[in-house]
């Protein structure tokens, strides 16, 4: 990228920074946590390589627009800013999680900043997406309504049913596909006749954009146009983002010994590390020094490992808790 | 004062309908057909030139996201009305009911509303057979996080209506195809029946029929019938299976001592399997005789009118139950 058309402050280029870093430390310290202990038992899909799309699309909202989310939570969470530290009490099925423990990993919610959940059923939440943008549209509001979900959530008729009518009604919603070309164990090549994903759009009468996911400043631009455009009535837009997932589909393996994929594979996405590629750039600008860089490393360290006290010194919830929250009386 | 006038129940909802859509900005009425004159049986006439496009909003048969769209409508502040003109089409729309409607605020520790009607037609006979006939409420009250209604009257039709609406939760509100010419008194004003509550039809002493929906119209005919037979019948309408009014049920058993349930879903781990249940665990001390059901055969419903006339049940049916209860062997 040339850096002449970078329009961006430095300030959101830290903010950008200090995000995907968060969401990288948090998800490394959950990887080794489920490694070395069973102090998480839940199910956790991690976000490790994918840091910039949740940032680059949350960084474009505001806080009372809606995000919508999948089983592979964390990265949105942090991004629409939840609290880290209820985020791991969740992980640990803490009363203080954000979901008073009920959830788990893939279920968590963050209502004061418009983080409205996610479902770990594939592809779930894209119509509640797109019905949040409807409410919008009814109240005339300005706000605009967000839906991550994976490259597996295309083979869902949801998707399809839920583009058709966000586009019909000219909804204030972005579509963003994290294609990380594995749903599960299946590569994308074994799972879509038309791996173009950005193309279904058309279809529906709607612009479709595919962007390098890796670079969170084109992820903040394509989404930036596109909650303009979403903004001023102008309708949806599906955005895909290409990606890597660098663990596996669920835990914190790298998969390699599965004979799913290869090493030079994951070698090649991993030399495309997303926050590695912002912080040359930063460096380049001159908007990051070493020792910025080294203080940021070391607060967002103490900030995870303070959430991981928290999470373990939080009490389980209580047994009557069971029976809690079913409905609203 | 309260104007009372005589209304089919289709009237009643339609009514409901304009009311509660006229009195809140946050109510609109979504679903396939809702603009068509006929579609929705009638309950629909007139809104769409009232309240135009933007609050009655015809869709696409997309059943399962037109569901999900409806509930994150309800997410962002709205109190849908979401109509599926026919249950069986709902079973497309289970993904969205089940996971996301029923879940979302226990899932997320108590984070969200969901307050959303979700209406479901029961729309049969005539031949309409095996895929245009199913009344799917206990695969409903199966799943925690829903409330569910079943009006019978034209009266209840419009109350239960508004309640369902001015609730915080997901609530089922299944009513029966063949209740919409039904006539009754209904208010002119918006009024609530409460969710939650059942309510005697008719008093009697020697069997208690409880029954759900158009059985209790079919259940206060046998029970004329048997009046001339010198056996009195108490009628109780379910009204609202969840929560369900255990005590009313439980009470009338404490004083006839015979139960019947009345329900026109399958009989497999249907309602009436459920309420059984609770009458025989929980009534069993005053049970003079077994607690007896009668619900669908565990068959697809047919389209041969002969063999309609086998699967559905009527007046006739319950009554030959009820003498069969009151036999010499009980």
């Amino acid at each position: 990228m040339k850096i002449s058309s970078i329009n961006i402050s430095s300030e959101i280029l830290h903010k950008m920074y200090v995000t995907m870093l968060r969401i990288r430390l948090f998800e490394e310290k959950v990887a080794d946590i489920l490694s070395n202990s069973k102090e998480i038992i839940c199910p956790c899909h991690l976000y490790i390589g994918q840091e910039a799309v949740a940032t680059g699309v949350c960084m474009a909202l505001n806080k009372d627009d809606y995000v919508f989310s999948t089983h592979r939570s964390h990265g949105h969470y942090l991004a629409k800013g939840g609290d880290m530290k209820r985020l791991m009490a969740e992980l640990y099925g803490k009363e203080t999680g954000c979901s008073k423990g009920k959830g788990g990993s893939m279920h968590v919610a963050f209502k004061d900043v418009g983080f409205m959940g996610s479902s770990a059923i594939v592809a779930g939440t894209i119509p509640l997406a797109v019905g949040a943008a409807f409410a919008f549209s009814i109240q005339g509001s300005k706000r605009v309504s967000v839906a991550f979900f994976g490259d597996g959530a295309t083979h869902e008729g949801t998707f399809y049913e839920s583009l058709n009518f966000a586009s019909l009604k000219k909804l204030p919603v972005i579509f963003v596909c994290e294609n990380n070309q594995y749903s599960t164990h299946m590569p994308i090549s074994a799972s879509l006749a038309d791996v173009r994903i950005y193309k279904k759009a058309g279809i529906f009468k709607m612009p479709g954009i595919r962007v390098d996911g890796n670079d969170v400043i084109k992820v903040f631009e394509v989404t930036r146009k596109a909650v303009e455009e979403a903004r001023k009535g102008n309708g949806p837009t599906l955005i895909e983002c290409l990606t890597y997932r660098w663990r596996g589909h669920v835990g914190p393996s790298y998969d390699l010994d599965k004979g799913l994929r290869s090493k030079e594979e994951l070698d090649y996405w991993m030399r495309r590390c997303p926050i590695k590629r912002l912080e040359r750039l930063m460096f380049k600008l001159g908007c990051l020094t070493k020792d910025q860089k080294d203080q940021i490393y070391e607060n967002v360290k103490k900030e995870v490992e303070e959430a991981v006290i928290f999470a373990k010194e939080s009490p389980y919830p209580k047994e009557d808790e069971l029976y809690k929250d079913l409905l609203n009386d | 004062m309260i104007k009372m006038r005589r209304l089919l129940y289709h009237q009643a909802i339609n009514e409901a309908l304009h009311q509660l859509i006229e009195r809140d900005p946050r109510v609109f009425l979504i679903g396939q057909g809702v603009t068509s004159p006929w579609y929705v049986g009638r309950t629909t006439v007139g809104l769409i030139h009232r309240f135009g496009p933007k609050r009655i909003i015809d869709t696409p048969v997309s059943e399962n996201s037109i569901t999900g769209i409806a509930i994150g409508a309800a997410l962002a502040g709205m109190r849908p009305i979401l109509v599926h003109p026919r249950m069986d089409f709902m079973y497309y729309a289970m993904d969205q009911l089940a996971n996301h409607a029923a879940t979302w605020r226990y899932m997320f520790g108590n984070q969200f509303s969901i307050p959303l009607t979700i209406w479901g037609i029961v729309n049969r006979g005539g031949g309409q057979a095996a895929q245009h006939s199913q009344s799917l409420q206990a695969i409903f009250m199966h799943i925690p996080g829903f409330k569910i209604v079943m009006p019978s009257t034209p009266y209840d039709a419009k109350g239960l209506l508004v309640s369902a609406v001015e609730d915080n939760n997901p609530v089922l509100y299944i009513d029966d195809r063949w209740l919409y010419n039904c006539e009754g008194e209904v208010p002119e004003d918006l009024y609530k029946v409460p969710i939650g509550k059942g309510i005697v039809r008719r008093e009697g002493k020697d069997v208690t029929l409880a029954a759900t929906s158009y059985m209790v119209v079919e259940a206060l005919k046998a029970a004329k019938v048997l009046e001339g037979e010198g056996i009195d019948i108490e009628v109780i309408d379910i009204r609202s299976l969840k929560p369900l009014d255990k005590e009313i049920l439980i009470n009338s058993v404490k004083k006839t001592g015979r139960f019947i349930i009345v329900d026109g879903g399958w009989r497999t781990c249907g309602v009436s399997a459920e309420i059984l249940s609770i009458i025989t665990t929980e009534a069993y001390d005053y049970l003079k005789a077994p607690a007896l059901r009668l619900a669908l055969p565990d068959v697809p419903a047919p389209a041969s009118p002969a063999l309609e006339k086998v699967y559905y049940l009527n007046s006739e049916k319950i009554i030959v139950k009820v003498r069969e209860l009151m036999s010499d062997k009980n």
